[in-house]
Formats: C-alpha cells, structure tokens, sequence
C-alpha cells in the first residue's frame, strides 16, 4: 500500500532528517564557533519544521486528528532557536573566542573597548 | 488599530447571537462579514483599515519561509563542499528601525535566515553586527537584507 498522502508524509520526514543531519555535520566541518552556530541554528529551524509537519499531516490524514500541538512546537522553536544562537555568538564574542583565520573583516572589534 | 478589531469582534458575537448557531463556523463567517462591513464603513472610524496590517503581517511571514528554505540550501552548499573556501566575517548593518521590539524581530529574523547570524547590537541601537558566512560584496549583502526584511517589518509596524 502506497498512497500519495503517504509519499507526501515520507518526503517532508526525510528531507527533515536530511537537513538535521547536515547541520550536525556543518557543527563538526566549519571552522569556529559564529560559523558552527550558521549550521546548528538552521537545522534547528528547518529541519524539525519539517520533521513535525510531516508527523502533522501523519495525524491528520491517517489517524483523522488535527493536532495543534505540532504546530504550536514549529512555532516554539521559530521563536527560541535564534535567540539561543544570538546569546550564544554574543557570550563567545564578548568572552574573547577567536574568529577563524578566513575571517576578512570584523567590524564589531570597534565596539570592543566598552566590554 | 485596536478600536477596530473589537468593533470586528463585537461583530462577529452579534452575527453568532442572530444567526443562534452558537459554533466556532458561525463566527467565522461573522468575522468575515465584520472586515467587509468595517471596510466599507471605515470613513466614519478612526484610523487606516487595520486589514491591511494584517495583510502586511502575512506577506512578511511568507517571504520570510521563501527566505528560510532558499538560503537553507546556501549553507547546505558549503556544508558538503569537500573544499571549505568561504570568506566569513562581521559587518555593521544600519538599521533605519527604532523602537526594540522592531530591532528584536529584525535580529530574529536575521538570524533565522541562514548565511547570516545576528551577533551584537551596538549601543546607541543603530547597528546590527551581523556574522556571515560568506562575503563576497558587503554591500549587496547589506543592501539585500534591507530591501527584504527591514521593508517589510516597517511595513507592518507603521
């Protein structure tokens, strides 16, 4: 048995757990900690979106349950994975971790002086 | 802005109350009847017809996931690249917005997008520092982000 709400389902699953599996490879490949923090916050974002809306429209169509719940978790995590990221490259900006040596331009060093 | 969407509530209530089907569809459809009604009558009720804000609302939620599945794909791209020749770096934004809840949802929304990461606001509020990835041309990156997001959030907000 392979209906098309099924296919739709597996696609949203896998290209979900594609993007969270390229994150995690992004955290272990890039160089310092503001270019990791590109690639953990993004699969945060993108790939549990769209990991839930697969399970969303699972619920829906082969269960009959519209649940909120999945929904309301996209919204969540839209809302607190940036801040997590922005208080974390601000923490390690202003406790002094280097940039990676490809860097060519910073021009927050100006802003330095008042920390 | 606020008159208007009670007026809008109250509308749908009465809808409810006179159609006597006490159920989440009928005020719905009262709702709906209300941003005709308070269209069609907003010459005579303070302030631009809040609808467009809403509007606005959506269109900023739409290019924002236009935004976020392209640029994923960015930062897919240089994740599998067996060569890691980006040019990372931190450039001041001038942002034009003024009040902290519009420089919080800019930051926000930066962030989300990948390619870029909001890292610092500067003191007197008028720079965002942005980290990104790769910087080919500071001031097309600079001059993309405020045609985008900045346009639409002040849009909303004003």
């Amino acid at each position: 048995m392979c209906s098309l709400t099924e296919i739709v389902i597996s696609i949203f699953l896998i290209l979900g757990t594609f993007v969270v599996f390229s994150g995690t490879l992004g955290v272990l490949r890039f160089p310092d900690v503001y270019s990791r923090l590109h690639a953990a916050t993004k699969s945060a974002t993108l790939g549990v979106s769209g990991i839930l809306i697969g399970s969303f429209l699972f619920f829906l169509f082969v269960q009959d349950l519209v649940s909120g719940k999945l929904l309301l978790g996209i919204v969540f995590v839209l809302l607190t994975a940036p801040v997590g990221g922005h208080m974390i490259s601000r923490a390690a900006y202003r406790s002094g971790v280097p940039l990676s040596e490809k860097t060519i331009q910073d021009e927050l060093n100006s802003e330095r002086d008042y920390y | 802005m606020a008159v208007q969407l009670l007026i809008n509530i109250f509308i749908g209530v009465i809808w409810m109350f006179l159609s006597e089907n006490y159920s989440f569809g009928s005020y719905v459809s009262g709702f709906i009847v209300g941003i005709g009604l308070i269209y069609l009558l907003n010459r005579y009720i303070p302030d631009e017809f809040y609808f467009l804000k809403v509007w606005a609302i959506i269109k900023l939620i739409f290019l924002f996931i236009k935004e976020l599945i392209l640029a994923n794909f960015d930062v897919l791209k240089w994740i599998y690249k067996p060569k890691m020749n980006f040019r990372p770096g931190i450039i001041a934004l001038p942002i034009d917005l003024k009040t902290n809840w519009e420089i919080n949802l800019l930051a926000n929304l930066i962030t989300l997008t990948p390619g870029t990461l909001s890292v610092d606001i500067s003191r007197d509020q008028r720079f965002i520092y942005i980290h990104a990835i790769d910087l080919p041309d500071t001031n097309e990156t600079i001059h993309s982000i405020k045609e985008t997001f900045e346009k639409a959030i002040i849009e909303v907000t004003r």
